[in-house]
């Protein structure tokens, strides 16, 4: 057997799992002649994987677990993207499990019919734990991939997310979103804050995995914080805070104590909210109230160049970029009803692109995809929708069950984060960009207004 | 003498009715200094107030004005002296029970001249949350700019907009969606 072209990840400092959740630097250039095998599927199908847990090579309760949760999540993550026929575990058992990775019954795999085969050890030493990842071409059984990860063992997800992504980028050129994140605003922790009438509920923002994981608490108010947006270095969030008795946009360091930043500068005569970044992280756009009215404006993130894009008596709300920040597309009532427009970054050549009953929130899908989702009325409550700008034509991928709301794109724009109410209090939920796959991210407290790091 | 005095009082009557004191302090009692613990010797009785120039009493109230005026804040919102103004479904415009409620709450503001408020925008649930945010602005911004019209200084007038979070009723009906529909006056400072 040939030997195994191992990329090794910079050291332990490449892959720091936890409070922080730094990720892995990314994979060191090719080197010359290092030769790229591609599992292919029969004609027509996707290549059928298996991945079954990863071999334990140190018996503490620690390396065990973590060895059945690497399998089991690189499972998940390879078949969130539908590229690969993930072959379901429960059939493995017939298969002896492997000890090592140079000893592998190739035969029984190929009898289960799988195309390529994903095998992985972990081992604990002193500073945390090793991981090695193998891809082989169970016809032939040469390597595709082999990787190695160092780290702890806080997090053993974020080895299955970093193979997952590598496999997508190397067997399908495709950028993976298992090492992304989800932000959103949840009052899970039912704290309540005094209200003229009556005690009101306090929310704040959270973060988890894509697929809901690990999901942590990142601001602390007496009040609201609502509507966070990533910045795409996804170092900081910028949101609607309500801390100071008004509306203004918080930018805030996600791994710095108490670093933060207020681009639009609020007062309570100048309320800013709705948030979303340009997409090279230097502008924000967002909803202001200063004129009198809600317009959109667009301000540096260092609080410069601060610009008046829309100039109209009814609402302009809720704006989004385009991926080459080029244009920007928002909501309006200024035909009567809210509709999705579109304009030059600048301001100029407003056009409405939407003509339905309530349409809001649109957000713009990254190449390769010319599409904007938004919120649409569908009946008593909402659905997402898909405008495409080559056809011209719309979309509907929720089911009219709930109220379906504020549609979030995944960095790759296959997946779409959304509100929905359709399991009763609005949670949030994610979808493929056809109206397949759907999956509850969250289940405690009321959670809205999810959005999608890159 | 007599007769120019009558006749300062009858053009006050009529610029009252004119509604063009709107921007003059309230004609309304006002603290005064303590009175001295003592009869001082030598000094004559104060002078008696003019004769009473208010042309209306204020509306009625719930609560006595002493009482409203040293109330915790927090006491005196939960039994609001202000009322709201409520809204038809995605507008932003006051009706005649919206401006009747308006006009009220203008003399509330009058009367307690150091009371700063906050209206608070609320939608109901049914439209998108994101939208709702920009409509429960417009409505607080509404309700502000009808008081400003009134004669309120606008410095005394915050507004915020909480959109759909906040609802006052929790039903899913008209019922309760035509009362979310509102801009609520909440006292900030007295």
């Amino acid at each position: 057997m040939r030997p195994f072209i191992i990329a090794i990840l910079a050291a332990s400092a490449a892959l720091v799992v936890g409070a922080q959740d730094q990720q892995p630097s990314p994979a060191p250039p090719r080197q010359p002649g290092e030769i790229i095998v591609t599992i292919n599927g029969a004609p027509g199908l996707p290549p059928k994987y298996a991945v079954p847990d990863f071999i334990a090579l140190t018996n503490d309760p620690d390396t065990v677990a973590a060895a059945r949760t690497i399998g089991q999540v690189l499972w998940d993550d390879l078949n969130f993207e539908r590229e690969f026929y993930l072959i379901p575990r429960d059939t493995y058992k017939s298969i002896p499990p492997a000890t090592s990775l140079d000893q592998v019954p190739l035969d029984q795999w190929k009898q289960l019919g799988a195309d390529g085969l994903v095998i992985g050890t972990v081992r604990r030493t002193p500073a945390g734990v090793t991981v090695q990842v193998r891809l082989l071409d169970v016809a032939t059984g040469r390597s595709a991939m082999a990787k190695e990860y160092s780290g702890t063992l806080k997090n053993p997800r974020l080895y299955a997310h970093t193979a997952s992504d590598e496999i997508h980028q190397q067997q399908r050129a495709l950028r993976g979103v298992a090492r992304t994140k989800l932000a959103f605003t949840s009052d899970r922790d039912g704290e309540r804050m005094k209200g003229p009438v009556a005690d009101r509920g306090i929310s704040n923002i959270y973060i988890s995995d894509y697929d809901g994981a690990n999901q942590i608490r990142v601001t602390a108010t007496r009040s609201l914080d609502i509507t966070p947006a990533w910045s795409p270095d996804a170092k900081t969030i910028a949101y609607t805070s309500y801390r100071t008795g008004f509306q203004d946009i918080i930018v805030q360091y996600l791994h710095e104590l108490r670093a933060y930043s207020k681009p639009a500068n609020g007062t309570s005569e100048k309320q800013n909210y709705l948030p979303a970044w340009s997409p090279n992280g230097e502008k924000l756009a967002f909803t202001t109230n200063r004129d009198g009215n809600p317009e959109i404006y667009v301000v540096n993130r260092d609080g410069s160049a601060l610009r008046r894009l829309t100039n109209h008596p009814e609402v302009d709300v809720t704006p989004t970029w385009s991926p080459t920040g080029n244009q920007i597309a928002w909501t309006s009532n200024r035909t009567g009803s809210p509709q999705i427009w579109v304009m030059n970054a600048d301001g100029s050549e407003p056009r409405k692109i939407t003509s339905e009953s309530w349409c809001d929130r649109p957000t713009w899908s990254p190449a390769p995809f010319n599409e904007i989702a938004y919120a649409s009325r569908t009946g008593p409550g909402f659905d997402i929708k898909v405008f495409d700008f080559e056809n011209r034509g719309t979309r509907t991928i929720t089911d009219g069950i709930g109220t379906n709301e504020s549609p979030a794109l995944s960095p790759n724009g296959r997946h779409v984060a959304f509100t929905s109410t359709r399991t009763g209090k609005e949670q949030i939920f994610v979808i493929d960009r056809d109206g397949k796959n759907l999956r509850q991210i969250t289940k405690a407290g009321m959670n809205r207004y999810p959005n999608w790091s890159q | 003498m007599m007769f120019r005095r009558h006749a300062v009082v009858l053009v006050l009557i009529a610029l009252l009715a004119a509604g063009a004191c709107a921007k003059k302090k309230p004609p309304v009692a006002r603290p005064t200094a303590p009175p001295p613990s003592g009869p001082v010797a030598g000094t004559r009785p104060p002078t008696p107030p003019e004769p009473v120039q208010e042309p209306q009493p204020v509306p009625a109230e719930p609560i006595g004005a002493d009482t409203l005026s040293t109330a915790d804040i927090d006491a005196l919102n939960r039994n609001s002296p202000f009322q709201p103004v409520f809204y038809g479904l995605d507008q932003d415009t006051i009706d005649a029970a919206g401006q009747q409620a308006l006009n009220g709450n203008a003399e509330l503001m009058k009367k307690y001249p150091t009371w700063v408020v906050t209206i608070e925008g609320h939608s109901d649930e049914r439209g998108t949350a994101e939208y709702n945010l920009a409509l429960g602005e417009r409505r607080a911004l509404a309700a502000r700019n009808y008081l400003v019209s009134l004669g309120i200084p606008a410095d005394r007038l915050r507004t915020v907009s909480y959109g759909k979070e906040f609802p006052f009723e929790p039903g899913h009906d008209e019922g309760s969606w035509s009362k979310n529909r509102r801009a609520h006056f909440v006292v900030t400072s007295k």
